[in-house]
């Protein structure tokens, strides 16, 4: 049977019909829906870790115990789990182990646009790219069977196009795969310098045999139209390449991105006249094609930035140029943080005040959007807590009276923490204030060990915040609620003035949970406002400025009522629907 | 043969629903389908897109400028944004509403004015009220099924199919209301 399929699900069903046991990840978008799609399955271990690192050792665990095992993650996700990551591709896999991670190239939801082929060569790794979904599921399959063949991990590298579009796949039952059984291998498992130089030998012994199969039509495909053009591309490239210029050229299509196939290069190249190599973001390909000594056409004609598309592959290879109608002069539409929710008391006290706001990867980075425009730095997971001790060390008490971290109730969990020991343990005296709005909010609501339940929606301990940053030695950590205006400010000002750490718990949940039901909605009486602009402060996308006054938008509110705490005028009046 | 179908909204106004009903049906019909969405932050009150295509081999899973043959747009300068998609004469669907974007609010820049005309110069346009529609069947939330049945009057796929795919694809319990929504854009 034929399934319209997300790449992500696909992958997921590729992982299932392989007969994965152990699934471990951190949310990331693209990533995401790969773990999140795994809960249909029964009889294998599907889990929230609480970051990346966790994430790749408990699959690591699996494997060496001899079950098939998968973490997922974005990009930046790779970079948190490197460290396990280099080590064990000199441990190998008992069970197969595969590491599925999604690039986003154009940045839809990210904050760098790295590219993941340099892990698989810098990590030695092989590492396979599909370009659609029947191929996500295909490759995620025959990824478990190399990783077991070749006692190597495996990537599985995607990106936002190939993770977040729907195409055909056909359906298969999962295979039977038993546990292997233990055994203990100190020189293979046990990675002390004595035992890890052996096995570095084994590791460049393998790579040589899988440039043997890079060679092989297994990933790697020719398809000869009888051109003398010829283009190298891989992933969603191919896709765009096939639809821009149909038959009209050769192709070799990279379905192993790492190690590449060297002969299968020279046999290609020979037999064009022109060679094109197409390929997002860095030029992997063309670099080590160039290597090979073969004059290639690539990054001088595409971009290093962002994504490509069928019009640039046409523009620039065919010099054709679709007639499109030109582009009128038009406002942006950014994302905002939505109506009702929790983080915009925060960001509206944090910029009444006019402190310093050491932000992080979250829902709430959009606070240094317009008009709240709160946020000052936004680096990767966990940053604003350590960075804003860093700032504190370099700025002494100046810096420090007017600075505050925001963090996300996951961010925290997955990397905040650390960054609140080295506070404490290093004399520092930061607040930071923990963004908990009981979810993990900007993937799209998952769990984590904040909420109290797993990825299948068991219940199961959670971790008590609170008790968590007192335990740490913080002494000064209170819980308020951000749409209490008056007391969150006072709660700022006075952790602020205090000569040691503070924490304080900003607790409300996310306006788009299922629970979370504000009655009624928000109404401006048009007689009171006096267009002073308060309300607008907010940045809220319910409300709006039309003919001097306040209007707000039923169909956008959710009746939440922050608005109507603003306003000096008693204008704004909650009403029931 | 290959038709590339844009669903342009607002970030939260509900237009998956449309692409899965989309999905479904030409799926089922046969076809080699790509629907195609971005996730993620942009999903937070941003322009949203969803690329639909379908034909008897479909390769990229994205529309670029000059290619698309229908544009569904569920707000007015949505669809303007997309107006460079569209293939020169191809089909606009518009909601006839506007929700302000955060530089409109902040007062930053302007919300255009006379959109539908400009659409109307390079597009075989049908601008409605979807709300109005949808509510006047019972339910604002049903704008999504109005607009797919304006949509399903402007392709070759018979009503039946879509009335079928509808009743496979929404909760039983929103069915009455979705199909009277689906005709209320039918008879646009």
């Amino acid at each position: 049977m034929k399934k319209l399929l997300l790449g992500n699900a696909a992958v997921a069903r590729g992982a299932y019909e392989a007969g994965v046991k152990v699934v471990s990840s951190y949310p990331g978008t693209p990533s995401t829906e790969i773990t999140e799609n795994m809960v249909q399955y029964e009889n294998l271990h599907v889990e929230w870790a609480p970051n990346e690192k966790v994430a790749a050792e408990v699959a690591i665990g699996a494997s060496i115990r001899g079950a098939r095992a998968m973490s997922c993650m974005k990009h930046v996700g790779l970079n948190v789990m490197a460290d396990p990551i280099f080590t064990v591709s000199y441990i190998g896999a008992t069970g197969g182990l595969v590491f599925c991670v999604a690039d986003d190239p154009g940045m839809h939801s990210s904050q760098n646009e790295q590219d993941s082929r340099h892990y698989a060569k810098a990590a030695k790794i092989p590492m396979l790219e599909p370009s659609d979904s029947a191929e996500c599921k295909e490759f995620t399959k025959m990824a478990f069977a190399i990783s077991e063949e070749y006692d190597t991990p495996v990537f599985i590298r995607l990106s936002t196009r190939v993770s977040h579009s729907q195409s055909l796949v056909e359906l298969c039952e999962p295979e039977e795969v038993s546990l292997k059984p233990y055994e203990k291998n100190i020189p293979k498992h046990v990675m002390m310098p004595a035992m890890a130089k052996g096995r570095h030998v084994v590791v460049e012994e393998r790579t040589k045999k899988l440039l043997a199969l890079a060679e092989t039509d297994t990933f790697n495909k020719i398809e000869n139209n009888g051109s003398r053009i010829g283009v190298i591309t891989s992933g969603v490239s191919y896709e765009y390449a096939k639809e821009a210029l149909g038959d009209s050229v050769n192709y070799l299509k990279l379905g192993m991105v790492y190690p590449l196939p060297e002969k299968l290069i020279l046999d290609f190249a020979k037999n064009v006249d022109t060679l094109w190599c197409i390929e997002e973001l860095d030029p992997v390909f063309e670099e080590h094609i160039r290597a090979l000594g073969v004059a290639v056409k690539g990054k001088e004609y595409f971009t290093l930035l962002g994504e490509y598309s069928q019009n640039m592959i046409r523009e620039a290879v065919a010099g054709v140029k679709l007639p499109s109608i030109a582009p009128a002069d038009i406002p942006a539409r950014p994302p905002v943080m939505c109506a009702g929710c929790p983080h915009r008391g925060t960001f509206y006290v944090l910029k009444k005040l006019g402190v310093t706001v050491s932000g992080d990867i979250g829902c709430y980075t959009l606070g240094a959007v317009a008009p709240l425009q709160a946020v000052d730095t936004t680096i990767c997971m966990g940053a604003s807590v350590s960075a804003a001790h860093g700032m504190s060390c370099a700025g002494g008490e100046e810096t420090n009276k007017k600075l505050v971290s925001v963090i996300g109730d996951s961010t925290f969990i997955h990397s905040g923490i650390t960054g609140l020991i080295d506070i404490v343990y290093n004399k520092g005296n930061n607040t930071v204030i923990i963004l908990d709005n009981s979810i993990t909010g900007m993937t799209g609501h998952q769990d984590n060990p904040t909420t109290g339940k797993t990825i299948r929606g068991e219940a199961t301990k959670q971790v008590n915040l609170l008790a968590l940053c007192r335990a740490v030695g913080v002494e000064r950590v209170r819980v308020e609620d951000p749409f209490d205006l008056v007391g969150f400010e006072k709660a700022v000002k006075e952790e602020l003035a205090a000569d040691e750490p503070s924490v304080i718990i900003a607790q409300r949940p996310c306006a788009l949970l299922k629970g979370v039901k504000y009655s009624g909605y928000c109404a401006v009486d048009s007689d009171a406002c006096r267009g002073c602009k308060m309300c607008m402060k907010l940045g809220c996308p319910a409300i709006s400025f039309k003919d001097g006054k306040a209007v707000i938008d039923r169909n956008q509110c959710n009746g939440c009522s922050l608005c109507t705490s603003v306003c000096h005028f008693g204008a704004i009046r909650k009403e029931e629907k | 043969m290959q038709k590339n179908i844009m669903i342009v909204g607002v970030g939260g106004q509900g237009t998956l629903l449309a692409s899965r009903i989309l999905g479904n049906l030409l799926t089922s019909r046969g076809y080699d389908v790509k629907v195609s969405e971005v996730h993620g932050m942009s999903q937070r009150g941003g322009s949203v897109v969803t690329y639909v295509k379908y034909g008897d081999k479909i390769y990229s899973p994205i529309i670029d400028k000059g290619e698309a043959d229908i544009i569904l747009a569920f707000e007015r300068l949505e669809a303007l944004r997309a107006l460079p998609y569209l293939k020169e004469g191809g089909v606009m669907i518009v909601n006839d509403r506007a929700v302000d974007p955060m530089p409109v609010i902040t007062g930053a820049a302007v919300y255009p004015e006379g959109i539908l005309e400009e659409l109307a110069k390079h597009a075989k346009l049908t601008a409605l009220d979807a709300l109005a529609l949808a509510e006047g069947v019972g339910s604002g939330k049903a704008v999504n099924v109005v607009l797919i049945g304006v949509l399903a009057k402007n392709t070759d796929i018979p009503k039946e199919e879509w009335e079928k795919t509808i009743r496979e694809t929404v909760p039983p319990k929103f069915l009455e209301i979705n199909l009277a929504a689906f005709e209320k854009g039918y008879a646009q």
